[in-house]
């Protein structure tokens, strides 16, 4: 078993990948690297922090794009986002049978201001277009930093997600909901509450990963084999029907102030121990029960 | 951020399949070494972006103990640091120039 979460980037795509079939476009060589934190002098990663290329998955001709969440916390750059739109984009021209994102972001690189917000919203309008032309994007996230500020809407836009339960998908953070709101609101400090939040297996009870996995580079594999060749439809009675969904859920839940009394009120048998259950046991558990997801039939 | 370089000469090129080799992160504590095959006369070529100011005199130390232990000739290596200690530049260039010779790291 090798972890997800201590992994690299490239360590990840590695094991992703069939062996020896990813090939990188912008290489470190090329040193196409960020301009905005060389006039902060701070140093500059040679790929700024993401790695994009095709490759082969079992098999499946695939473009990905991994983020190396321990440079600067995955933030999105300019050059990053660019990475990251460009491979998109490619996806329209060589049709593969899945774009991947293997995500671990904070957001926003605020070093790079707007730069980096309007890298994320091109990162945005580049997944639509992709998945318009029925070629499924596919989120893997279990890393350190998880997923959050503008690449936790771009996550959700994606067909799909994939997610261990260390990782986290969420808009605003931990900290700047504790910030902003108050420690009443939001206690950062208390991990337990942090991921039955935004963790990984209340994410996917409510319906918006897709899958739940170990947290192991295999699983994550075999997770994302599956969801190739597979996309979702995207027009506008699906794009209604998922705002019903979502607004039916808000409606639901909306009197609740912790994941656990949902998990209760979806009749999921001790839910106060869901926490400590491993992956096949936790999707034995909430078989049948978690609130329908995207591409669910209504 | 201060910008170093260092050019050590005498050494002897690495046969070796690699055009270019990047291991580690720039990540706090850590940093990315970035090997790649140059025409140098024979020299190595270290060229450093780091964090850290001042530390000029201690990379010197570290790279003269790896550049004594490889004599690697015809090659450039380019480092971005964010406050890496000299135990971990070692480690990390003994494992980017494995890499580069082909080794499994």
């Amino acid at each position: 078993m090798t972890s997800w979460y201590e992994a690299t980037a490239r360590q990840r795509i590695a094991g992703l990948l069939d062996p020896d079939t990813f090939a990188e476009i912008l290489r470190p060589e090329d040193r196409i690297t960020s301009p905005h934190l060389r006039e902060l002098g701070a140093p500059a990663a040679f790929d700024d922090g993401v790695v994009v290329g095709r490759g082969l998955l079992a098999g499946r001709p695939v473009l990905v794009a991994a983020q190396e969440g321990a440079f600067m916390g995955g933030a999105v750059g300019e050059v990053h986002g660019a990475k990251i739109t460009g491979l998109l984009e490619r996806a329209m021209d060589e049709r593969p049978a899945a774009v991947l994102l293997l995500l671990e972001t904070g957001g926003v690189r605020l070093h790079e201001a707007n730069a980096g917000l309007i890298a994320v919203s091109e990162i945005m309008r580049a997944i639509l277009a992709v998945r318009a032309a029925q070629i499924p994007v596919i989120v893997l996230n279990g890393g350190r930093y998880g997923v959050f500020g503008g690449m936790g809407i771009a996550a959700s836009l994606c067909d799909a997600i994939v997610m261990s339960e260390e990782g986290r998908l969420g808009l605003s953070g931990p900290e700047v909901i504790e910030t902003t709101m108050g420690v009443e609101e939001f206690d950062a400090s208390d991990r337990a509450l942090v991921w039955r939040t935004v963790g990984g297996k209340n994410r996917y009870i409510l319906g918006e990963a897709a899958t739940l996995v170990s947290d192991d580079i295999a699983e994550f594999r075999a997770a994302a084999a599956v969801l190739v060749d597979a996309a979702l439809p995207l027009d506008l009675p699906e794009v209604e029907a998922e705002h019903a969904m979502l607004r039916e859920r808000l409606e639901r839940f909306s009197d609740i102030g912790d994941a656990q009394e949902i998990w209760a009120r979806l009749g999921i048998a001790s839910p106060e121990t869901l926490p400590i259950l491993d992956s096949d046991t936790f999707l034995r558990v909430t078989e049948g029960k978690a609130v329908r997801r995207k591409g669910d039939a209504a | 951020m201060e910008r170093l370089s260092y050019e050590f000469p005498g050494g002897n090129p690495i046969p070796t399949a690699n055009s270019a080799v990047l291991i580690g992160v720039l990540g706090s504590g850590n940093l990315e070494v970035l090997v790649e095959s140059a025409s140098l006369g024979g020299a190595c070529r270290i060229e450093i972006e780091t964090a850290a100011f001042g530390f000029g005199r201690i990379w010197e130390a570290v790279l003269t103990d790896i550049f004594d232990q490889w004599r690697v000739g015809d090659v450039r290596i380019s480092i971005n640091d964010a406050g890496a200690t000299p135990a971990v530049v070692s480690l990390r260039l003994n494992q980017a120039l494995q890499a580069f010779a082909g080794k499994k790291p």
